[in-house]
């Protein structure tokens, strides 16, 4: 299959090392203490962060820092098909796991001792690429959420099809089997703090591959702070600043 | 950069569901045209100072492909909403459209319509999917129309009336292919231009020029929906025609469904079906099937046919399982069974897919039509008899007459009994030698172009040699101390050390896949100076080899095997004759002579085991020409002769093969290359026993060549070892469990993707990342013509390549048995000769015979043509003998009989051996 024609295109009109329209909304659930809507293309994300608070079972309490708990979930409605997944497959086991770490990492979990912060996210719309989205999503949700964080963890995936780096894969390109890099940055810290690939790549082409997909992550950290100044500037207006 | 973001929305075939897909418009798409002031025109290939630009409708590429690859029509805009249309109709003009986009002679454009902001086109409520492809391609003229102003024009061509109709409306320029081309004033381009089907056209031209044809010859085919429907209700049976290449009024239709073949008998059967076809076929009631008639040598000729006039050919020795004739292979060996050897027959319902493409061959000699320049309709016959005849229109009668031709099939319709074409080209006088070896590489699909700069560029500059850069690489042995002569091709020169993964120079080996050997010339795999000078271990001169080394016991039991990269210096090259000739003269004792016979020595061992193990020597018909070195004419014919030399030799080479086999399967058992040659059915050997029954066992000669056959009908095949179980890697014909092909890198492909595992088992080199089974495409791009629809959907390297090398193996040894075919009859008409021949089969008109001197066979008639035994001769099937009514002469199998070669011409332009007894 032609995933990049001759003149440069992917199937879906992006050069290759373009990105997808991105858009963020911030504060989607009131009831939360920070939470966002986060698109990429046509996959769609929400994030709900509660915290810090209590612990609520005693015996998971950590002294010295905060316990973070993730859960990820899809709708049932995000993939069009009606297949009703059950709670807690492998799955979305992993991807949990995958972005509960991310987010520790960056989160400065030893100011707040003995307390607890939940990150709910869900997919509403399944286009290739969730992983990143739901970790974009819950960086902008603690953001809203007003919780201390080194950095702003921002993900991006890169793959390889037709000898050619693609930044950003879509589902079908995600569907094709070849490799797919997804990567976790710190933009101002300049570090790495999320790697996994399917598949497999020669060392050489994963450098360039894996490069391309921070740059894609540092464009990400871009429009978030985009996003968070203007979510800002909204607040200090409605407080008559 | 992102401009604008709008929806498609598509079902899929089976399961309906909603595929929501992005689509973005873009500012960034340019014109193309080099005299615009607001595009990039940095990728502008159009021609800067054209008046005239053309847009081409879908379905004129689709149809008028031969005449768009003409150098005439150019600058040209392709818009990428016709790529997808083809490529969703037609792949194989897909990709030689694509193949001229990329040219850089030809000034074609890519324009992606679909993806330009202004040019995208929303399919509108109620439009159907043609209709808005078409108002897409008329918005995309309309805008390069604004776009580069009133200096150009903007020409859309198409042969759509309802198309056409609504550009003009539009106001845009618009023309159909005939006055286009007409318009352009070069007559000989008319040729090119396909004729629409009838149904489309006036009736009246036609009408004139085929009086009282009117006449419905063929069956209509089922629409599609019903073969689909008949394929699953067990009515219909899928599977790919195949037409006897001795008797084109029959064919084979292999049928997964019933298990068995299914035999279509005549023309009216096949139904416009040409070979190759994958068609539906349904079967015709029991008390219609055909008994077997295998023991005439043409059968079911005249029944079918009005003048055409097919039978048997002379022929080298078949070798492979297409051309051995097929109806024998079946029968039981009982005679009585003639009711149950019935094989069901069928008739072609339709057409799944076509296997259309273009054919080599010449018209039918016809009188010339009185006004020079007029329109004149010809029969054009091809060179393979499996085609049919085909309608052409020329305007160049005069001219083609005597010429070889190409030909393309555009249509067949119910109302004419032969199918119509376009003429494409002309390669040149009929009889010509040059003429007929282009032919012959032509149907065999070989690529006899020159190196490319780009590859050329890949070598190492001239003149070469060992550098210290070689000799200090730690993986590279240093062997010239050692005492290391070579004999005649075991070049196992370290060609990947050249010829690296990725470059052009790669590409075109792998596309080219092996050497063809024609009679008069070579067409090499790699460029000469690879080939000739560094790559080849040429005595006294260091060159870079990749060595397997065995330590041997002198019973030749191999103690340890060894693989290396090294630096070798040839103490000499020796041919298979100098090898013999030092080793036979028993005065010489020098140390090289005296290693040839201890080599030797080993290698008779060596192969005496693998003869106990079940090895089979067989006998090759492998001819060889004297050819004179002013005219190229054959000068004289003969068996090559085989040395103990080339047994020696041989012999090594297994081992080599087999140890490196070995050594790849164990690092890479799912990715390695291997060789295997699968056991014969009792079915492929039915003959050879039939056959050895009626003279004992008697196993002579001629025999064992009858067993050649039958093996060879069991084609040795490359395979990728993930792909099949240990059991199955088994070499039959060498009776080795394992085998590949390591010892020519020069000459075939497959050597050097083993060379390449090797280096990368040894650690030498990283195994090439295509390897390790990521999609391939630029191999696929290139099989996808040849191999279509088995392939479509396949993108892996292993499942690409060793189908492919299988394919190119194959038509490279078809093509050197053509070559040799063509200049036996170059000789033989030049040369009528008496001489000895062999009975090797009995029919019921004749006998085919082998003549050991030339390794020809051929029929011998013992009655006139079309008469078919008339009971005259009877056939002794026990016995394999064929005897007058009277008892008065009888011919056994294996009888010599004394047989006279001459080469005639029954039909027009084609030349055939005729054998008659005397």
């Amino acid at each position: 299959m032609e995933f990049v024609s001759p003149e440069g295109l992917r199937l879906d009109g992006r050069r290759p090392t373009e990105m997808r329209q991105l858009r963020a909304a911030i504060g989607a659930v009131s009831k939360a203490d920070g939470s966002a809507v986060f698109e990429m293309g046509n996959t769609k994300v929400i994030a709900a962060v509660y915290g810090p608070r209590e612990v609520e079972n005693k015996a998971e309490l950590i002294n010295d820092q905060a316990l973070v708990r993730c859960e990820y979930t899809m709708a049932n409605f995000s993939t069009g098909d009606r297949v009703r997944k059950p709670k807690g497959d492998r799955r979305s086991t992993e991807i949990s796991l995958v972005i509960r770490q991310t987010m520790e990492a960056c989160i400065m979990t030893h100011l707040m001792p003995r307390s607890q912060i939940d990150i709910f996210v869900q997919v509403l719309q399944a286009d290739g690429g969730t992983r990143s989205a739901c970790i974009n999503a819950a960086t902008l949700a603690l953001a809203d959420a007003g919780i201390p964080m080194r950095d702003l963890v921002t993900s991006c995936s890169a793959g390889y099809l037709n000898s050619t780096p693609l930044l950003d894969l879509n589902y079908v390109e995600d569907s094709a089997g070849g490799p797919d890099v997804t990567v976790g940055f710190l933009p101002k810290l300049d570090k790495v703090t999320l790697l996994q690939m399917d598949s497999k790549l020669s060392m050489d082409i994963f450098q360039s591959v894996m490069q391309l997909a921070i740059e894609g992550c540092k464009a990400i950290a871009n429009y978030i702070r985009e996003v968070l100044h203007e979510n800002t500037k909204q607040l200090e207006y409605r407080r008559g600043v | 950069m992102l401009q604008n973001k709008s929806y498609v929305r598509k079902t899929r075939a089976g399961k309906i569901e909603k595929v929501v897909k992005e689509h973005y418009l873009r500012d960034d798409i340019y014109c193309g045209a080099p005299a615009c002031t607001v595009c990039d025109t940095s990728a502008a290939r159009l021609s800067p100072n054209a008046s005239t630009i053309l847009v081409l409708d879908t379905n004129v590429v689709l149809n008028q492909i031969d005449l768009i690859e003409n150098p005439a029509i150019d600058n040209v805009v392709v818009l990428s909403v016709v790529l997808d249309e083809l490529r969703n109709k037609n792949l194989s003009v897909y990709n030689r459209l694509r193949a001229l986009c990329s040219s850089p002679v030809r000034k074609f454009f890519v324009f992606s319509n679909e993806h330009h902001r202004d040019t995208y086109v929303k399919a509108m409520v109620g439009e159907s999917p043609n209709d808005r492809n078409d108002r897409a391609i008329r918005v995309a003229t309309q805008w390069y129309q604004r776009h580069l102003g009133s200096a150009v024009r903007i020409l859309l061509i198409t042969n759509d009336r309802e198309n056409k109709r609504k550009a003009v409306e539009e106001g845009i320029f618009a023309e159909t292919v005939e006055s286009y081309v007409k318009s352009l004033g070069q007559p000989q381009l008319l040729d090119l231009v396909v004729q629409p089907a009838s149904e489309d056209v006036v009736m009246d031209d036609v009408e004139d020029l085929r009086p009282s044809k009117k006449k419905i010859i063929y069956s209509e085919h089922k629409p599609m929906s019903e073969i689909t429907a008949g394929l699953h209700r067990g009515i219909y049976h899928q599977g790919k025609l195949r037409v006897n290449r001795y008797n084109s009024f029959e064919a084979y239709v292999g049928s997964e469904s019933i298990g068995d073949e299914i035999i279509i008998y005549g023309r009216t059967n096949m139904n416009r079906a040409f070979d190759g076809d994958i068609v539906a076929v349904e079967l015709l009631p029991q008390d219609q099937w055909h008994v077997e008639k295998a023991l005439s040598i043409a059968a079911e000729v005249g029944n079918y046919l009005r003048a055409e006039d097919e039978d048997e050919d002379v022929h080298l020795v078949p070798n492979s399982s297409d051309d051995a004739p097929r109806n024998a292979s079946v029968q039981g060996p009982n005679a009585d069974a003639s009711l149950n050897s019935a094989r069901p027959s069928g008739r072609v319902v339709g057409i799944i897919k076509r296997n259309w493409h273009s054919y080599c061959g010449s018209l039918e000699p016809m009188p010339l039509p009185a006004g020079i320049g007029g329109i004149a309709h010809a029969l054009f016959v091809s060179k393979d008899r499996r085609i049919p005849k085909i309608r052409i229109q020329t305007r160049q009668l005069g001219n083609l007459l005597d010429k070889r031709i190409i030909v393309a099939v555009d249509s067949w319709d119910r109302l004419s009994r032969y199918p119509s074409g376009h003429y494409v080209r002309t390669i040149g006088e009929i009889g010509d030698r040059n003429t007929e070896s282009e032919v012959v590489l032509i149907e065999n699909d070989i690529n006899c172009r020159l190196f490319s700069a780009q590859v050329l560029a890949c070598l190492p500059p001239l003149p070469w040699s060992v550098s210290s850069e070689h000799l200090s690489d730690p993986n590279r042995e240093d062997l010239r101390h050692v005492r290391v002569f070579s004999v005649d091709p075991p070049d196992i020169a370290d060609v990947t050390n050249f010829v690296h993964p990725g470059t052009p120079l790669d590409d075109e080996a792998s596309q080219r896949g092996t050497s063809v050997y024609l009679v008069e010339r070579r067409i090499d795999m790699l460029p000469k100076p690879l080939t000739e000078d560094i790559c080849s271990l040429r005595s006294d001169v260091e060159r870079l080899a990749f060595s397997v080394i065995w330590e041997m016991t002198p019973e030749a039991d191999i103690i340890s095997t060894r693989f290396t990269k090294s630096v070798i210096k040839s103490c000499a090259a020796l041919s298979y004759v100098e090898a013999q000739a030092r080793m036979d003269d028993s005065r010489l004792v020098d140390p090289l002579t005296t290693d040839l016979r201890n080599m030797n020595a080993l290698a008779k061992k060596m192969r005496q085991r693998r003869i106990d193990r079940g090895a089979l020597t067989l006998a090759s018909a492998e001819v060889k020409f004297q050819i004179d070195t002013e005219t190229h004419d054959p000068l004289d014919i003969g068996m090559y002769q085989i040395r103990e030399a080339n047994q020696m030799v041989e012999e090594f080479m297994l081992a080599a093969n087999v140890s490196v086999a070995e050594k790849i399967l164990k690092h890479f058992p799912f990715c390695s290359l291997l060789r295997r040659h699968p056991t014969p059915t009792r079915e492929m050997l039915e003959p050879l026993l039939r056959t050895a029954a009626a003279v004992g066992l008697d196993l002579d000669i001629s025999s064992s060549k009858a067993l050649a056959d039958s093996l060879d009908r069991a084609v040795a095949v490359y395979f990728c070892s993930g792909d099949l179980s240990p059991p199955e890697y088994l070499h039959y014909g060498l009776a080795a469990p394992l085998y590949t092909h390591f010892t020519s890198p020069i000459r075939r492909y497959a050597d050097v993707i083993v060379h390449r595992l090797l280096a990368a088992s040894l650690e030498i080199s990283k195994l090439p990342t295509v390897f390790q089974d990521r999609p391939q495409l630029t191999s696929i791009a290139d099989s996808k013509d040849v191999l279509h629809n088995d392939l479509l959907h396949v993108t892996k390297f292993w499942d690409i390549m060793p189908v492919y090398l299988n394919y190119r193996h194959r038509n490279a040894q078809m093509a050197s048995r053509a070559s040799v075919e063509l200049h036996t009859i170059i000789y033989f008409r030049k040369h009528p000769t008496d001489t000895e021949a062999r009975i090797v089969k009995i029919r019921s008109n004749g006998f085919i015979v082998f003549v050991p001197k030339y390794g020809i066979e051929g029929p011998v008639y013992l009655t006139a043509k079309g008469d078919n035994g008339g009971g005259e001769w009877v056939v002794d099937e026990q016995h394999q003998q064929v005897k007058k009514a009277d008892g008065s002469v009888s011919y056994n199998v294996l009888q010599m009989v004394r047989i006279h070669l001459e080469v005639v011409e029954p039909q027009p332009n084609r030349p055939k051996l005729q054998l008659t007894l005397i």
